[in-house]
């Protein structure tokens, strides 16, 4: 084995393949990585955030996107920014808030690459009004299975394929992205408790609208009367005046002009090594009372800085050891509106196992954007962390893609780890359409991942 | 590819015919496996045992396998290869043999250390460089407590199983990082058609309880799998019962 030949997993830590990793510093050397990468392929990874296989691909190349990290032009006029694939929403945040303008949408953690929040097509808390990320990406360079180049702009077969492609069609070299603007660094933020599943639904029905940016955290280890109990957290990013106000952490003149900093807090990473079985049911109960009973009944206009309203795990670096060996597995999903009885039987099963999981989360989404392999649809979405050596978690998710893709609804890519391929079809309707494109774009299968390997994608 | 659980989509079987083997595979095939190869020598059983799996709905495909033409294995294994990635190997062929016959004939004695033990070394080899070709996968090796220590009743067979558990042992260890995944399988006694008519040991098992750990195994990534799970403390009581004590137990 050559000394560049590494174990790689997803941010799960779940399934290690080896893989060849190779990190161009150029545009010419990605072209040379690509043209050389070999009989198995390669694939594109950015910060390995993907939680299962995405990024990885057993006896071939792994192209470590992250040396490409140049931020090109920031328009601060238009608001919109060039920069290289393997920039971080962490660096553009740290670039762009200065100047007024913020990132279009983020996921959970700012630490995903423009190339990966393009390819996984992300969405974040404000997609009931700003959709997927891909909405606000104008175009991007493709380096594709022929070793060209290719501009991609919007409304093309071969922008919808990439936007959620999962890195298949090529690897994406830059991007030209919309930005938000933003009058300070800071959220005002509502917070408010749900006492049940019901409860929780008519209160994100009826008023989301009001906000920008919405999202609820679930106790899926409250059973009986209190299944689905809540804590419902909504906010919109703070206008000047929000800063005159009383209230912290912003008063006072020097709050004001310091009005768009960013700073990030971070807190020590767990150890390497930790004991498996930290978090099982009677830890994780413990947090999840304590979180939901902390959590005010309802309080309106705090402000918070954007690492605590938007990223508040990736304070701790590493976080995804405290599942231990064993790892962890996400499982996200979406049923259509009018599917909310497929929703409380998927909560009553996990709450009925007694699933040890501490991150469990809500969400409305709006309008789906055009990615054939995009994710979001309108209608609500759930996302577990469950440790993967939860005896019986196996059957109990493919119990639940059962119950997903009977009411047309679907599992995220970027998030999986263990869907049966034939399922596929069901969940995404242009499947074909994407193969019939990668079998015309790349008949080699030059970009192969153990994820399209696994689905046959 | 595997799955996050560590499930297989696709399994070779060495030793098609074993019962072991085709608990495992029909276990493996209601959850994640689509595609079985079936290796061993060609025979009516061969030919069942892939219907069988045939009928839970896998694609399956037997290979003529002879265990004790070491010769052959490249060309016949490297062929299953080529035709897509093996997530598993389940490496499960081998004899018995007869004791008190095999300790008057040498050559039968020799046929069961061949096959249980050169066969094995020539199949896990090249199982194991087209698995680190591929960058994944599983070898599961069924071994067995008789390699754990001599017993009077069993020692050509327990031998045989000692010599191909210490070399999966190191297999394993070669192969670390390179993101292939040995693990060795030790039942104790199984009840099936090889141990038929043979007076039960305690703690005797099932196929069924061995494919049941092959998969909680497969999950944990374990490598080393004792069949009950409490063999593992006994066995390792024995094997410090000095000789002469050991000898008069009548194990």
């Amino acid at each position: 084995m050559s000394a560049d030949t590494v174990p790689v997993t997803g941010w799960g830590r779940t399934a290690p393949t080896a893989a060849r990793l190779t990190r161009p510093r150029s545009y010419e050397e990605a072209v040379a990585a690509v043209r050389g990468c070999g009989a198995r392929g390669g694939i594109p990874r950015g910060l390995g955030r993907a939680y299962g296989d995405a990024a990885q691909n057993a006896g071939g190349a792994v192209f470590d996107m992250t040396g490409l990290d140049r931020v090109h032009a920031i328009d601060a006029d238009g608001g919109t920014v060039l920069c290289d694939a393997g920039v971080s929403l962490h660096r553009l945040m740290e670039v762009l808030l200065p100047l007024g303008w913020f990132v279009p949408v983020t996921p959970g953690t700012r630490h995903v690459t423009v190339g990966g929040a393009i390819g996984a097509d992300v969405h974040g808390r404000n997609h009931h009004v700003s959709g997927s990320f891909s909405r606000h990406v104008l175009s991007f360079e493709l380096l594709t299975a022929d070793g060209e180049i290719r501009t991609v702009r919007r409304d093309t077969p071969l922008f919808d394929a990439t936007t959620g492609g999962m890195g298949l069609t090529g690897m994406i070299l830059t991007a030209t992205v919309q930005l938000q603007p933003v009058e300070t660094s800071l959220m005002s933020v509502d917070t408010e408790r749900a006492r049940d599943l019901d409860d929780l639904m008519a209160r994100l029905t009826a008023t989301d609208h009001a906000y920008r940016y919405s999202v609820a955290w679930i106790d899926l280890l409250a059973r009986g009367a209190a299944t689905g109990r809540a804590v419902l957290t909504r906010g919109n990013h703070a206008p000047l005046d929000a800063l005159r106000a009383s209230g912290t952490p912003g008063r006072g003149t020097r709050a004001r002009r310091n009005a768009l900093a960013f700073r990030t807090p971070r807190l020590p990473s767990p150890p390497a090594f930790l004991p498996e079985g930290l978090l099982n049911r009677t830890t994780v109960g413990l947090f999840n009372e304590l979180w939901y009973r902390k959590a005010p009944r309802a309080r309106t206009g705090r402000l918070q800085r954007i690492p605590a309203f938007f990223h508040p795990l990736d304070g701790v670096p590493h976080w995804n050891r405290v599942y231990g060996r064993g790892g962890l597995v996400q499982y996200q999903f979406v049923v259509g509106h009018g599917h909310e009885e497929a929703l409380h039987r998927i909560v009553r099963r996990v709450s009925g196992h007694r699933c040890p999981s501490f991150l469990a989360v809500l969400k409305r989404f709006g309008d789906a954007d055009p990615g054939w392999l995009s994710f979001p649809v309108p209608g609500w979405t759930l996302a577990l962390d469950l440790p993967a050596r939860l005896p019986g978690l196996g059957p109990l998710l493919d119990a639940l893609d059962d119950e997903v893709a009977a009411v047309g609804g679907r599992v995220c890519l970027a998030k999986d780890s263990r869907l049966r391929p034939e399922l596929l079809a069901t969940m995404y309707p242009r499947l074909d359409d994407f193969r019939a494109l990668r079998a015309e774009l790349d008949p080699r299968g030059v970009f192969t991942s153990d994820l399209s390997r696994r689905l046959a994608l | 590819m595997k799955d996050a659980f560590g499930l297989p989509q696709s399994l070779l079987v060495l030793g098609g015919t074993s019962e072991i083997a085709l608990a495992t595979a029909r276990r493996l095939v209601v959850r994640r496996v689509r595609t079985v190869w079936l290796a061993g020598r060609p025979s009516p059983a061969l030919e069942s045992a892939a219907t069988e799996l045939r009928t839970l709905g896998a694609d399956v495909h037997t290979v003529a396998f002879d265990a004790l033409d070491p010769e052959s294995h490249e060309a016949v294994l490297g062929k299953v290869f080529t035709e897509g990635d093996v997530d598993m190997v389940l490496l499960a062929f081998g004899i018995l043999g007869d004791q008190a016959h095999d300790e008057r004939e040498p050559v039968a004695a020799v046929r069961v250390a061949q096959t249980n033990y050169t066969g094995a070394v020539s199949a896990g080899l090249v199982s194991g460089r087209a698995l680190q070709a591929q960058g994944h996968g599983s070898l599961v090796v069924l071994s067995s407590v008789a390699g754990e220590r001599a017993r009077r009743t069993d020692f050509i067979y327990g031998s045989s199983k000692a010599g191909l558990d210490t070399f999966a042992q190191g297999l394993g260890d070669a192969l670390h990082g390179t993101g292939v995944h040995v693990m060795v399988v030790r039942p104790g006694f199984v009840r099936s058609r090889m141990t038929a008519g043979l007076e039960e040991a305690p703690l005797a098992t099932t196929p069924e309880a061995v494919a049941t750990a092959i998969e909680l195994g497969l999950r944990r990534r374990s490598e080393t799998v004792w069949v009950p799970g409490v063999l593992r403390l006994v066995m390792s009581a024995l094997r410090h019962v000095p000789r002469g004590v050991f000898r008069r137990l009548g194990l």
